[in-house]
């Protein structure tokens, strides 16, 4: 399982950012597929993005003159969240990959969670309404709206969209700022965070995470636990990589459908399912 | 009752359709287009210029 999802990871990755010609001219993709949205963090900015971010959609939508309810964000947030839920954040988010390629990195004595996790779980929707709502609707930008989330925090967009843009176009270069820096110690940050503490921009930051955890409780991809079938051994709640308890696991919020515990449990009775 | 159990078994069916209808209202409200436009520039702000 742990090998599957990582191929998965890996092969998304590379679709969603397969156009080769952008990092070799330091240029974006500007084809009709832009039209559309990953379902994961991934950076309209990378030179091989082959379609938008759900999340800068989204802002771009809240950024227009005056107010508009950003329907086609929400119908894409509505459709791979009731379809996938947080598997999205599992199996399918190019940041997620990275987060977890972290991780294996053989230095530091490995955490699930931060200190003070109870609270610091529900930063992500501290950034999801403060930058990507409110943020994005009024403030920082004065009369010129700006997508607050992207421009102060995220470091998908550092990673995927600056870095490699920076590297090949140097009139950008010549443009570099304190915001980049800035943004760019927020990314150091999270990549060092990320070889200690499992996905640390998931757990804390993430608001597209937080938009998909709330489809976690229905969504169609989920999983099951056969309670007549299980031993509590306790297996799930140790493989578990966020720390989740039994009962929390597939509801919660912060089950990212990784599947760790599906593949521990020596009684195969919890597994992925779809539908009801 | 027996259609109020069989609907929220089936809630990622309404929200599948809703995710459709919104997706609908956003075609006939030109967002796509507005969604293309951001994505196909270099966006200043994502890359930490603007």
């Amino acid at each position: 399982m742990r090998r599957l999802r990582l191929i998965v990871q890996i092969v998304f990755t590379v679709l969603t950012n397969g156009y080769a010609y952008g990092f070799a001219s330091g240029r974006i993709y500007q084809g009709k597929l832009k039209y559309a949205c990953v379902p994961g963090l991934n950076c309209y900015s990378c030179p091989g993005a082959a379609a938008s971010c759900p999340m800068g959609a989204l802002q771009a939508l809240l950024n227009q003159k005056g107010f508009h309810i950003p329907f086609a964000a929400l119908g894409f947030f509505f459709l791979f969240g009731s379809l996938l839920g947080r598997f999205v954040c599992g199996w399918l988010c190019p940041f997620g990959l990275v987060q977890d390629l972290l991780h294996r990195i053989p230095v530091f004595r490995k955490r699930k969670n931060l200190p003070l996790h109870r609270i610091l779980k529900y930063g992500k929707y501290v950034v999801l309404f403060g930058l990507v709502g409110v943020g994005s609707l009024f403030l920082f930008g004065g009369f010129a709206k700006a997508p607050a989330f992207c421009k102060y925090l995220c470091p998908s967009g550092t990673l995927f969209g600056a870095i490699p843009l920076l590297g090949k176009n140097e009139a950008l270069r010549g443009q570099i700022g304190w915001l980049f820096l800035w943004k760019l110690g927020i990314l150091l940050f999270i990549v060092i965070l990320s070889v200690k503490v499992y996905r640390p921009f998931c757990q804390y930051l993430c608001p597209l995470g937080a938009i998909y955890g709330w489809f976690n409780r229905f969504s169609l991809v989920r999983i099951q636990w056969e309670e007549e079938t299980c031993i509590s051994c306790g297996a799930c709640e140790k493989a578990c990589p966020v720390g989740l308890s039994l009962q929390e696991i597939s509801r919660s919020p912060e089950c990212i459908r990784c599947g760790r515990c599906v593949e521990n449990c020596p009684k195969k009775c919890l597994r992925f399912i779809v539908g009801n | 009752m027996r259609f109020w159990k069989n609907s929220k078994q089936a809630a990622w069916l309404w929200g599948i359709l809703a995710g459709i209808v919104f997706l609908g209202i956003g075609v006939a409200e030109g967002q796509f287009a507005v969604i293309w436009r951001k994505a196909t520039m270099i966006c200043m702000e994502c890359i930490g210029i603007g």
